[in-house]
């Protein structure tokens, strides 16, 4: 250790005392941003209540909601699913993007690029377009048919992209980027011939929107989706090779069609449940990773966890911000990322470039 | 650890003989086998020595770097067998071969910047002791940290072990891409046109590198090149590609000579002495050199 400390402890690597630092600052931040969240809405929240609310969930006060005041109830039944919702939903996306950048070693790429998404959005607007998503059941319907149309779109993708058992990159992206067209038409023809309400309805969702099913549903989804971020991490390292080139990478040793493949399916399948619950919030899948990049650096197996907490709280305050500023009206969070996270990445660029010179 | 170098062991029975064996090796990309065109390496047998250097020469299109991989398992060998320290290389795992083999590459395409110590660090990604809890965070023994040192200091980059790739000048990477190679303990190192896009200076710094690890560390060298004073100086053995067959294999007087030079490139150039080595030296013919 003593002849290697010289560059160990200068930031030059990851080190397990960098990691733990970073991610439990981060995850102290979380703590705080969520609480402030639960806060703002189109009544405002004191710390205590949250704090009453929250205590009565634990102790499982279902019984006794009777006894809650209107405050605790919004509190137990809308905000809190909301914003737990939204926390979720950011970090996912902000952990596909990051990955998907290194699967695909492009900079451009989202969650949206391979048109699994599209799939899901196939999915929900034929279900609105049959009248099925206005009758509200126990099911979540919408989300269903959403994630079984990026189910569909995800195995049309790999039947198109793969050739004998390998999995072009450059294959993924042109198949993956083309159908996404040909899917965001067909989106755009089921608009066009949808009534005016309805269709507007679908415009909203499109744009994306935070609107929080059942705790049933929200519970599952909140696993899936845990369990997938879990898996992705458990591939960080692979993907760092990854980036470097396949021939490279494989020349370290990994096993690059397995691995290539295993992204793909966990990216897919995230991004469909994602699109599924929420719709198309534009830019957290993209600029998050970048931004976190620059300040962090490139090793994955800080970065993808790092994003994603980052990316969680980013669609959180968004979120707070599109529900409250025109309260009690609200406008699409997607909007708000935008607006919000665009300058603030070209002011980490300008920043990062004023360092260097 | 014990088990890994037991491993190594096992598979490495001679340290003397041959390490690189490629016996009438033959393959041809997938969409050209369709098409029914010729081999792009046609029946190639050759053997490297353990601590030799081996330049591969020819002209564009001859195969070389096809050939450099499928020695590092990259590209699966059609007809025929290669085989490291005596078993095929088909029969190897991907970990078995990287930590046998290492590639430097022609270029190092980058997306996302690494620093150069994270750069190195990742060569002992085949000699990891992977922990399926911790997710690759502190996997890093003092081992790997010591041995990422000794390649940083071998190479001569460890002052830039915080910088980012991407600042870094071509041979400054080069280097840095020698290290990493070097990180992952190979007994075989293929270098992919070394001294390309780099100066006079930088081509030096490269070449006799290679020279001095194969001498520190007993390293057998195959190195591809279009520079044919870089094949003639620095390798014991040159190996002469034509359309994907072996034209010509021996050590560089056997080999680079005006008439050897003339069937493989088609080209007359003046071939005279080194004025310190004695081994021949590759100059390009004023007025009309070519029919």
């Amino acid at each position: 250790m003593d002849l290697a400390s010289s560059w160990t402890h200068t930031g030059a690597v990851l080190t397990f005392h960098r990691w733990v630092t970073v991610i439990g600052a981060l995850l102290l931040t979380s703590v705080g941003v969520f609480a402030l969240c639960l806060q703002f809405g189109a009544t405002s929240v004191g710390l205590g209540t949250v704090a009453r609310a929250i205590m009565h969930l634990v102790r499982g006060g279902e019984a006794e909601t009777t006894s809650l005041e209107t405050s605790e109830m919004i509190m137990i039944q809308i905000r809190l699913p909301r914003v737990l919702l939204g926390f979720l939903v950011g970090s996912s996306l902000a952990a596909v993007g990051v990955t998907l950048q290194a699967l695909l070693r492009n900079p451009l790429a989202d969650p949206y690029v391979l048109g699994v998404s599209s799939g899901s959005a196939v999915g929900v607007s034929m279900a609105m377009l049959i009248g099925i998503g206005s009758a509200f059941m126990l099911l979540p319907v919408l989300p269903l048919f959403g994630f079984a149309g990026g189910l569909l779109a995800l195995l049309l993708i790999y039947r198109l992209a793969q050739s004998q058992g390998r999995l072009p990159i450059h294959s993924l992206l042109l198949a993956g980027v083309i159908l996404n067209a040909i899917l965001t038409a067909f989106i755009m023809f089921i608009t066009s011939i949808m009534e005016p309400n309805r269709s507007a309805g679908l415009m909203a969702w499109l744009m994306g929107s935070l609107t929080a099913p059942g705790y049933p549903a929200l519970s599952v989804f909140v696993l899936y989706a845990l369990l997938v971020l879990a898996m992705l991490m458990h591939k960080a390292q692979s993907l760092n090779m990854l980036t470097l080139g396949e021939e490279t990478a494989q020349s370290l040793g990994v096993e690059t069609e397995g691995i290539k493949k295993q992204l793909f399916a966990l990216t897919a399948l995230l991004t469909g449940a994602i699109v599924s619950v929420s719709g198309m919030i534009g830019f957290v899948g993209m600029v998050v990773p970048h931004a976190v990049r620059l300040l962090i650096g490139s090793d994955h197996r800080l970065l993808l966890p790092a994003s994603a907490l980052v990316g969680g709280m980013f669609l959180a305050v968004a979120d707070t911000i599109a529900r409250t500023i025109m309260a009690p009206a609200e406008i699409p969070v997607g909007i708000v990322t935008a607006l919000t996270g665009g300058p603030f990445f070209l002011y980490l660029l300008l920043w990062r470039k004023d360092r260097m010179v | 650890m014990a088990t890994d170098r037991m491993n190594i062991v096992q598979f490495w029975p001679s340290v003397d003989g041959p390490v690189i064996e490629v016996d009438d090796l033959s393959f041809r990309y997938r969409s050209m086998s369709e098409t029914g065109r010729a081999w792009t390496l046609d029946h190639l047998s050759f053997h490297v020595d353990a601590g030799e250097i081996l330049g591969i020469v020819g002209p564009n299109g001859s195969g070389k770097s096809s050939l450099l991989k499928v020695l590092s398992g990259f590209l699966p060998a059609g007809e025929g067998d290669v085989r490291l320290g005596g078993l095929s290389i088909g029969k190897r795992s991907r970990f078995d071969v990287a930590r046998l083999v290492a590639v430097v590459p022609q270029e190092y395409a980058q997306v996302f910047p690494f620093t150069v110590a994270e750069t190195v660090l990742m060569g002992r990604f085949p000699h990891r002791t992977a922990r399926w809890w911790s997710m690759g965070i502190g996997d890093e023994t003092a081992n790997d940290l010591a041995c990422a040192h000794q390649s940083m200091i071998d190479t001569d980059v460890l002052p830039l072990a915080g910088r980012l790739i991407s600042d870094l000048s071509g041979g400054e990477r080069q280097r840095v891409m020698i290290a990493r190679a070097l990180a992952q303990e190979p007994k075989i190192l293929l270098l992919d046109e070394p001294t390309a896009f780099l100066d006079i200076n930088h081509q030096i710094d490269i070449c006799s590198l290679v020279a001095r690890l194969r001498e520190e560390r007993r390293l057998t060298v195959v190195l591809v090149s279009h520079d044919l004073n870089v094949a003639s100086q620095y390798c014991d053995r040159v190996l002469m590609l034509k359309e994907g067959a072996l034209c010509r294999l021996g050590t560089p007087d056997e080999t680079i000579r005006p008439d050897v030079l003339w069937m493989v490139y088609g080209c007359d150039v003046v071939v005279d002495a080194h004025p310190q080595t004695g081994r021949p030296r590759v100059t390009m013919p004023i007025g009309a050199g070519r029919m």
